[in-house]
């Protein structure tokens, strides 16, 4: 089984990408997280506004198999969520990288204990 | 606890399958998802590896007679090549296991499937009441000397048509037949556990990949399916929706009096069933539309205004119906369909609905908003 890392993000050691190329940061699962869980059917995302701990969970994603904490990469303020993922979950499973995104942060946090994406395909 | 791996284990793993520890075997879970396995079987076809179960054989002059004491239904029903569904209790009248009987089609005996890791206990019970009883009859575990494929769905006749060679069209529900396939001798019964029509196919171990093969082109499913499938037809899974140790139930509270036959005089767990007949049982199976956006799991508590009425003891999301369900035992008090429970989901409440627990039918009917 081959999985998707895509260039140009940063990982977490408990399969969350964040994308740092814009003035908030993007966060979302991998391509292996997806398929670990299986078929995604429930996605429960936080309110804009809250904020975020690195390391505490900020969303559960329920697939038939399983139900998952997912946990905050980065400290910070989310502005936004992806609220087409709670109506079509399964856009995780099919773009988790792309259209499955969860939420986006304001962060003045450290993103120097993030992989990059080479070490986190030695991870998986 | 080292797991079996089932004949088919390297076909399955170069096929990319991700695989489950299920009763002591290392069985594929899903070959490519869970969705697209499940909807194979209900709009087409679907081939399971379900070798793990186990199979043990009975014959011998006093066969008949043991089958009737250690199993609920009546065996002496059976014309040979038939089979039945079936459940073996304990002496309180708690479901050890449930079975499928069959009536060996050219032999002179039975041979009897329990579920994955119950073979050695099950052949051990047959001979110790056989010895109490002065039965003469042979009984074997032979578990190993098997594998198991289903084909399942609106397509599995053609499908098993196809390469079968003799006709199996006509085969009755719950009937078998001996047939080659791939060369290989097997036992074709018209059986299954997803709510289609399809077969279940007993192969000698050795022919396991020939056989398996025969179906290539034919969605391979694993458990991960098998589960939401059987779920969907308000089929129930041993081990988990009844346990001797960890969900002691009986047929009755279980759903499955219909498998019990009381107009036989004398069979283990007898006695205790007559009384809660009688009585009626405290608690029944019931199933449950759950009307928020959760998977009400195993173990999770039911209440009714805000007292604990009962648990879940199955539960996915019906890729078929698309709304989650599942199935739980609960205060009799609330059995009846339409009544509003409640399902705590990690600390909060969600609504859940009693309904006929044959969801295809009982959602199936309606129409279920996205």
């Amino acid at each position: 089984m081959t999985f998707t890392t895509s260039d140009g993000l940063l990982y977490a050691e408990s399969h969350e990408w964040v994308d740092d190329r814009a003035d908030v940061v993007r966060i979302g699962i991998t391509d292996f997280a997806q398929d670990e869980l299986g078929d995604i059917v429930f996605v429960e995302l936080p309110a804009e506004g809250v904020a975020l701990e690195r390391g505490e969970p900020f969303a559960v994603v329920e697939s038939i198999k399983a139900v998952s904490d997912i946990y905050a990469p980065v400290s910070g303020t989310v502005t936004a969520v992806n609220e087409t993922v709670s109506d079509r979950p399964e856009l995780v499973n099919e773009h988790p990288f792309e259209r499955g995104w969860l939420i986006e942060l304001e962060t003045t946090d450290e993103l120097g204990h993030l992989l990059e994406p080479d070490e986190y395909r030695e991870q998986i | 606890m080292s797991s079996h791996k089932p004949p088919l284990y390297q076909i399955h793993h170069a096929a990319g399958a991700d695989f489950t520890d299920f009763g002591g075997w290392k069985m594929p879970v899903s070959f490519d998802s869970i969705r697209t396995e499940h909807a194979a079987v209900r709009e087409s076809v679907g081939v399971f590896d379900v070798s793990h179960m186990s199979e043990v054989s009975v014959r011998g002059p006093d066969a008949t007679e043991l089958m009737n004491v250690l199993t609920t239904n009546d065996v002496r029903a059976l014309e040979p090549g038939d089979a039945q569904y079936s459940c073996v209790l304990d002496d309180r009248g708690v479901i050890l296991d449930d079975i499928v009987v069959y009536r060996d089609p050219d032999q002179d005996g039975y041979l009897f499937v329990p579920n994955a890791g119950h073979g050695g206990q099950l052949t051990d019970r047959w001979i110790t009441r056989a010895a109490e009883r002065g039965l003469t009859v042979s009984v074997e575990d032979v578990s190993t000397e098997f594998g198991l494929l289903a084909v399942q769905g609106p397509d599995a006749v053609e499908t098993v048509e196809s390469v079968s060679s003799d006709s199996i069209a006509n085969l009755s529900r719950f009937t078998t037949t001996r047939t080659e396939i791939a060369g290989s001798n097997c036992l074709v019964a018209r059986t299954g556990y997803t709510g289609e029509d399809g077969f279940e196919i007993f192969v000698p171990s050795n022919d396991s990949a020939s056989v398996w093969n025969a179906f290539d082109g034919v969605q391979p499913c694993g458990l991960g399916a098998r589960d939401t499938l059987r779920l969907e037809a308000g089929l129930l899974l041993s081990g988990q929706d009844f346990d001797p140790n960890a969900e002691p139930r009986t047929p009755l509270e279980a759903g499955l009096g219909f498998v019990v036959d009381f107009s036989k005089p004398d069979f283990i767990g007898r006695e205790p069933l007559c009384d809660l007949e009688t009585e009626g049982p405290d608690e029944t199976l019931v199933g449950l539309r759950i009307e928020g956006r959760a998977i009400a799991r195993h173990g999770y508590s039911l209440h009714a205004d805000g007292d604990r009425v009962g648990r879940v003891t199955s539960g996915t999301m019906s890729p078929t119906l698309e709304v989650p369900i599942a199935l739980g035992y609960v205060d009799a008090a609330y059995a009846d369909e339409g009544t509003e429970l409640a399902v705590n989901v990690r600390d909060r409440d969600v609504d859940a609905t009693v309904v006929g627990s044959r969801f295809l039918t009982s959602i199936g009917t309606e129409t279920t908003e996205k």
